[in-house]
C-alpha cells in the first residue's frame, strides 16, 4: 500500500515536463555536461595546436593566407644563427633556472618543514612572488638591474665597497642571460617550496625515528629516506616546472626582449617577434613547433616518474 | 660497529647542558638565519617596487644624497600621473573584467565536465579525465600564433571578449582536474540516497554536490582568478589599441616610453596591478594553498 502511495505522485510530478525527463536521461546528461568544457577546448585548443602544426609548413604572412611549402621552414631555421641560439639559450635557461629552483626550492621546503611561530603565515608571504603577475615583477627586476641606479651595484660599491664600478647587468650577453636566470628562479622557488612542503609533511616521522634508533647520520636519513619518499613528488613538479620554464615568455619579454644582439632569446620570444610582430605567421609557427620535441620529452619525464611511484607503492604493499 | 654506536652515546650522557645551548645556537643558525634570508630575498623586489613608487624623481636619481632604502619626502605625485594622465583606471577595468568572465565561464565548465566524469561513470571517462589533464600540458608559448588567426577569423580581434574566450584553455583543465579531486572525496551514499528519494540528477548536483564542493570552487576560482590576472602572451598578442589592454600588458607597452623611463610611474603602475590580486589572494590563502598542494599530490 505504502509503495502505491509514493510512486502516484511522483509519476503525476514527472509526467508533464518531458525537458526533466530528458535532462535526467544519462547519455543525454553526460553529452550536456562535457559539451561546454570539451566545446572551448576543442575550439580554442586542439584546434589551434593543428592550425599551429599546419602553419608551420605554409609560408603565411599576416593577411596572406600562405602554401603548403613542405619543411622550407624548418629548413631555413637549421641555418639560422638566430635560431640556434634561442635554443641554446632555451636548454641553459631551463637547465640552471631548474637546477636553483630545485635546490633552493627544496631546501626551503625543509626549512619550512619544521616547527615555529607564525608558520602559515610565513607560509602565504613566501607565495608572494608566485601570485604577482610575472611582467610587474619583472619590471621591479628590470630597475633592480638597472645600469646606472641599480640597487644591488649601490650594495656591492657605495656601501660595503667590493667593487668600484657599478655592475653592467643587462649591457651584454652573459650578464644579462644569468640576470634573466636570476629572476625566473627568485619567481619559481615559491611554487617549488611550497609543493615539496605538501610531499614532506606525507613522510611519516616513524621512519625518522626508526633510522634514528639505527644511527643514521642526517645527511643518511636525506639521502635513503626523503629523497627517496620525495621522488614521485619531485618527478611531477619539476615537468610542470621544465616545461613551463623552457616555454617562459614574460620575463624575458619584460626584461630584455631578447636583447642586448639576440643572445637572451628564448624559443618563446623569437617566436613571438617573428610570428605576430614580424608578420612571418608560418616561421613563428615553425619556431614554436620546434619546442614541441622538448616538451614531449618532459611529459615522458614525467611519465616515468609515475610509473615509478606505481612500482614502489606495488613493492611496499608486498 | 659497536665502536660508531657507542660514541654518539658517550657524548650525549657527558655534556647534556652544553647540548641544549648548542641545539639552541645551531637551531638560530640553521633555520631561522637561512629563512630570514629567504624572506628577505623573495619579498625585497616588493618592497623595493613600494618604495619607489612614493619617491619623488629627484630622490630616484640621486643615492649620494638620499639613502635608497628609504624616502625621505614621500610623494603621491606617480599614482596621481597615473589614475588621471593615463588610461590606468580603464585598463584595470578591463583586467578586473577578463578575470572575473574568464573565471566563471571555467567554473562552469569545469564544474560540469568534473561532475560528469566522476559522478555520471560512462565508458571512457577515465580517458576523457586525461585528455582533458594532458591539455594542461600545453603550454601558451607554442598556441598563440594559430590562436591570433583563429580569434581573427571570429572576429574578436582587439576585444576582450577574445580573452575571456581563450583563457579557459588553461584554466579549465586545472580547474576540472582539481574538481575531480573534489568530487571524490564527497561520499556516493549521499546521491544513491537522493536518487532513491526520486530527486533528478541536475537537482543532485545542485543541491547536494555543490553544496559540498564549495571548498573546492573556491579554489579553483581564486586560482583561475590570479592565472587569468597574470596572463600576459594572449593578451599582448590579442588586443592591439590601448583602451582595451590589460594591466601586465598596458604598462610594458603604454608606460615604457622612449629612452629615460619613468621608473616611478612604472613601479606604481606595477604595485597597483598586483594589489588587487594579493589582496584577493590574502582573503582566501588557505585555499590556494590546498589547492596547489592538492593537485600535484593528486
Amino acid at each position: 500500500m505504502s509503495v502505491t502511495t509514493l510512486s502516484s505522485p511522483v509519476l503525476a510530478q514527472r509526467q508533464p515536463s518531458w525537458l526533466v525527463r530528458l535532462f535526467d536521461y544519462k547519455p543525454f546528461l553526460i553529452a550536456m555536461c562535457l559539451a561546454p568544457a570539451l566545446g572551448l577546448l576543442a575550439v580554442f585548443l586542439t584546434y589551434p595546436l593543428g592550425l599551429g602544426i599546419w602553419l608551420a609548413f605554409t609560408d603565411t604572412t599576416i593577411g596572406r593566407k600562405g602554401v603548403f611549402v613542405g619543411l622550407e621552414n624548418f629548413q631555413y631555421l637549421l641555418t639560422d644563427p638566430l635560431w640556434w641560439n634561442a635554443v641554446f639559450y632555451s636548454v641553459v635557461y631551463t637547465g640552471i633556472a631548474t637546477f636553483g629552483k630545485f635546490a633552493l626550492g627544496f631546501w626551503l621546503a625543509m626549512l619550512l618543514n619544521n616547527h615555529f611561530p607564525f608558520k602559515s603565515l610565513l607560509r602565504a608571504i613566501i607565495l608572494m612572488p608566485w601570485i604577482v603577475p610575472t611582467v610587474l615583477s619583472a619590471l621591479a627586476f628590470w630597475w633592480i638591474y638597472d645600469p646606472q641606479f641599480s640597487i644591488i651595484s649601490y650594495l656591492l660599491v657605495d656601501v660595503l665597497h667590493w667593487r668600484t664600478t657599478n655592475i653592467d647587468f643587462l649591457g651584454s650577453p652573459w650578464p644579462a642571460r644569468f640576470s634573466l636566470i636570476a629572476a625566473n628562479i627568485w619567481r619559481g622557488i615559491p611554487f617549488v617550496a611550497i609543493s615539496l612542503l605538501a610531499g614532506l609533511q606525507t613522510i611519516s616521522p616513524s621512519l625518522y625515528e626508526a633510522a634514528m634508533l639505527d644511527g643514521a647520520s642526517a645527511w643518511q636519513r636525506f639521502r635513503y629516506i626523503t629523497f627517496p619518499m620525495m621522488m614521485p613528488i619531485l618527478a611531477i613538479v619539476m615537468t610542470f616546472s621544465i616545461i613551463f620554464t623552457f616555454t617562459d615568455f614574460q620575463l624575458v619579454y619584460a626584461i630584455t626582449r631578447g636583447g642586448p644582439g639576440n643572445s637572451t632569446h628564448l624559443l618563446a620570444t623569437l617566436a613571438f617577434q617573428r610570428g605576430i610582430a614580424g608578420g612571418e605567421l608560418g616561421e613563428g609557427a615553425a619556431i614554436a613547433v620546434s619546442m614541441i620535441p622538448f616538451l614531449v620529452f618532459a611529459t615522458l619525464f614525467s611519465y616515468f616518474g609515475l610509473a615509478r611511484r606505481k612500482w614502489q607503492q606495488g613493492e611496499s604493499n608486498d | 660497529m659497536t665502536d660508531t654506536a657507542a660514541q654518539p652515546a658517550a657524548v650525549a650522557t657527558a655534556a647534556p647542558d652544553t647540548m641544549s645551548w648548542d641545539s639552541g645556537l645551531r637551531r638560530l643558525m640553521m633555520i631561522y638565519l637561512p629563512l630570514g634570508c629567504f624572506v628577505l630575498i623573495l619579498l625585497f623586489p616588493f618592497y623595493w617596487m613600494a618604495i619607489t613608487s612614493f619617491k619623488p624623481n629627484a630622490e630616484l636619481m640621486n643615492y649620494k644624497e638620499h639613502n635608497p632604502f628609504w624616502i625621505s619626502s614621500p610623494t603621491l605625485a606617480h599614482i596621481k600621473h597615473l589614475l588621471f594622465d593615463t588610461a590606468y583606471p580603464r585598463w584595470l577595468w578591463t583586467t578586473m573584467l577578463v578575470a572575473v568572465g574568464s573565471t566563471t565561464l571555467s567554473l562552469i565548465a569545469s564544474t560540469l565536465a568534473a561532475y560528469a566524469i566522476e559522478r555520471l561513470r560512462f565508458r571512457g571517462s577515465p580517458y576523457v579525465g586525461l585528455g582533458i589533464y594532458l591539455a594542461y600540458l600545453v603550454p601558451p608559448s607554442i598556441l598563440f600564433i594559430p590562436l591570433a588567426t583563429v580569434v581573427v577569423q571570429f572576429g574578436l580581434f582587439d576585444s576582450p571578449l577574445a580573452l575571456i574566450l581563450v583563457y579557459p584553455t588553461f584554466l579549465v583543465p586545472f580547474c576540472t582536474w582539481l574538481l575531480i579531486g573534489y568530487f571524490k572525496s564527497i561520499p556516493y551514499e549521499l546521491e544513491e540516497c537522493a536518487l532513491v528519494d526520486g530527486a533528478t540528477r541536475l537537482q543532485i548536483l545542485r543541491r547536494i554536490t555543490l553544496p559540498l564542493a564549495v571548498p573546492g570552487l573556491i579554489s579553483a576560482g581564486i586560482f583561475s582568478f590570479t592565472l587569468s590576472w597574470n596572463e600576459f602572451i594572449y593578451a599582448l598578442a590579442f588586443i592591439q589599441s590601448g583602451a582595451n589592454k590589460t594591466v601586465p600588458v598596458a604598462i610594458l607597452t603604454e608606460l615604457v616610453t622612449g629612452d629615460v623611463y619613468q621608473w616611478g610611474a612604472l613601479m606604481a603602475g606595477s604595485l597597483l596591478g598586483s594589489l588587487p590580486v594579493a589582496i584577493f589572494y590574502s582573503l582566501f590563502v588557505d585555499y590556494y594553498v590546498s589547492s596547489l598542494t592538492g593537485a600535484v599530490k593528486e
